[in-house]
């Protein structure tokens, strides 16, 4: 399916089609994903071990600490925008506009 | 603009992507789980939270409630329930540009989810179903996540797959009375639009890395693919119109019938020394109307006594999509036509603060703790080829395509009261 515009004298031809750059977005996720799951076939040493983890099990440091509250902003935002996903989120449908 | 459809026997380029996609994520979970660990993981905590939102801008107001609850069970099973309810009234500017009247409407969310965690692996499943009067959604998600390398790692898969519904409300007399009395006219969905289909998929995978005893990074990409109607049944596009007084008409949008979207985002905290938290996020978003977006944000939190303080900044900007336009020529100028203003070109920001109290409730001991929440953010929206229509007044010399630029301007409030327990 094609964007065509239809017949008129003065009016520009149509941007030719963009090349999309998520194949190499995909590749190099998946690349650096599956880097790191290889390395786990081989043991590792922890460089953080449990005990030097207070810091980070503080709940200032949680990434959703308010979840209804997150859920609810990032709908705001996902009703209001183009851009979609790339958050961890996952959310359901709506007819909202 | 290129649009693609997965069907047997045709390879696009995204289809391929997909399946690319699919493929090394399957590689990479066999991978995490043969280096599956002995230790344990764990779920989040027993909660219960009431959450009040409301929205206004743009002549529109949006209040909702939502209800959430959580709770494990033998330490293994964690069950989630929530239930939001929006009312909207008022008009956004779409609608009050294509002449429609302002009105009320209610939509009810149910969201129930399960996590099942074995090992170092957790698997979730859900299902969320969204009704409106004249929009109906089911959703089914799943999920795998597992820790690795000393729990210094979660890979997570995820897996969501929606079903929509569409109608079109118009206005009808409950008896045969002309006129008909503002009592009696009822809205029903109508027939000669009937019922249109809109079907999503999403593929998503995730990545948590502890990267100090202070740092911590997660980045997650998502691929959605939608099928079906995905226009609006009540947004219209306007051309150039010579032959009326205001120098413009309206006409009915028109959609691919497909669209296929790539995200990518980083989310980055720090733990500062003096006990704050400092965050760090990015998006890159594309999808094929032709559409990129970048989106920043940066947040600060910061514990004082009982209470905690919360700041955030958020920035973002987007192209227009190939088939947008605020003014269109003349009357079928193209094949796809939208002046949907949420795929125009524009830029936003908005600030938020927010504040927590924690506090114990006396004599109720099960419950560990509870907070008290307030959070406000402001969101401007600056759009760059986006008018306000209503303006146009070629007696006054202002003709269509010249009128002042759209701004959204909104206010969103959230009361809420969590318990831990």
């Amino acid at each position: 399916m094609r964007l065509t515009a239809h017949p008129q004298p003065d009016r520009p031809a149509p941007a030719p089609a963009r090349r999309s750059r998520s194949a190499a977005l995909a590749i190099a996720f998946a690349a650096s994903a599956i880097a790191i799951a290889l390395a786990g076939c081989s043991p590792i040493e922890p460089w953080v071990k449990p005990y030097q983890r207070e810091h980070l099990a503080d709940p200032i440091m949680s990434f959703d600490p308010h979840p209804a509250s997150a859920a609810y902003l990032d709908h705001v935002y996902d009703v209001r925008q183009a851009a979609r996903g790339g958050t961890g989120a996952v959310g359901g449908g709506c007819g909202c506009n | 603009m290129q649009l693609m459809r997965c069907e047997p026997g045709v390879m696009p380029r995204s289809c391929g992507r997909v399946r690319l996609s699919l493929a090394l994520c399957g590689l990479c979970a066999v991978c995490g789980l043969y280096s599956a660990p002995t230790l344990t993981g764990v779920l989040p905590e027993d909660t219960a939270e009431g959450l009040y939102d409301r929205y206004s801008g743009d002549n529109q107001v949006i209040e909702g409630k939502t209800w959430l609850i959580r709770k494990k069970f033998a330490d293994k099973f964690d069950v989630q329930y929530s239930r939001v309810t929006d009312v909207v009234s008022g008009a956004s500017v779409d609608v009050r540009l294509t002449g429609a009247s302002p009105y009320i409407e209610q939509r009810t969310e149910d969201n129930v989810s399960m996590q099942y965690l074995r090992g170092k692996t957790t698997y979730a499943v859900g299902f969320i179903h969204s009704y409106e009067p004249d929009y109906r959604s089911n959703t089914v998600t799943y999920s795998v996540s597992q820790d690795m390398f000393g729990d210094l790692t979660t890979v997570s898969m995820n897996y969501k797959r929606q079903w929509d519904d569409i109608f079109k409300m118009v206005k009808e007399c409950n008896n045969a009375a002309s006129p008909c009395p503002a009592g009696d006219v009822i809205k029903v969905h109508d027939p000669a639009f009937g019922m249109k289909r809109m079907d999503e998929r999403s593929y998503g995978i995730g990545l948590t890395q502890i990267i100090s005893r202070n740092a911590i990074l997660a980045l997650n990409y998502d691929l959605i693919t939608d099928q079906g109607f995905i226009s609006n049944p009540y947004r219209e596009a306007r051309y150039s119109d010579p032959t009326v007084a205001r120098g413009w008409s309206l006409e009915p949008e028109v959609y691919p019938h497909t669209r296929t979207s790539n995200a990518i985002g980083s989310d980055f905290k720090y733990y500062l020394p003096y006990r704050a938290a400092i965050d760090v996020q990015y998006r890159y978003y594309e999808d094929t109307f032709g559409i990129h977006s970048h989106t920043a944000q940066i947040g600060y939190t910061q514990p004082w006594r009982h209470w905690t303080f919360e700041g955030s900044f958020r920035y973002y900007v987007q192209n227009q999509a190939d088939f947008y336009s605020d003014l269109f020529p003349f009357v079928g100028s193209q094949n796809f036509i939208t002046a949907n203003q949420d795929l125009s070109a524009y830029h936003s920001y908005s600030f938020g603060v927010g504040a927590s109290y924690e506090f114990a409730i006396p004599h109720v001991p099960w419950i560990e703790r509870s907070t008290a929440n307030f959070r406000y953010d402001r969101l401007t929206i600056d759009y760059e080829d986006f008018r306000n229509w209503l303006l146009s007044d070629p007696a006054a010399g202002i003709n269509p395509g010249s009128e002042p630029l759209f701004t959204l301007q909104a206010n969103i409030y959230e009361f809420y009261l969590s318990l831990f327990f």
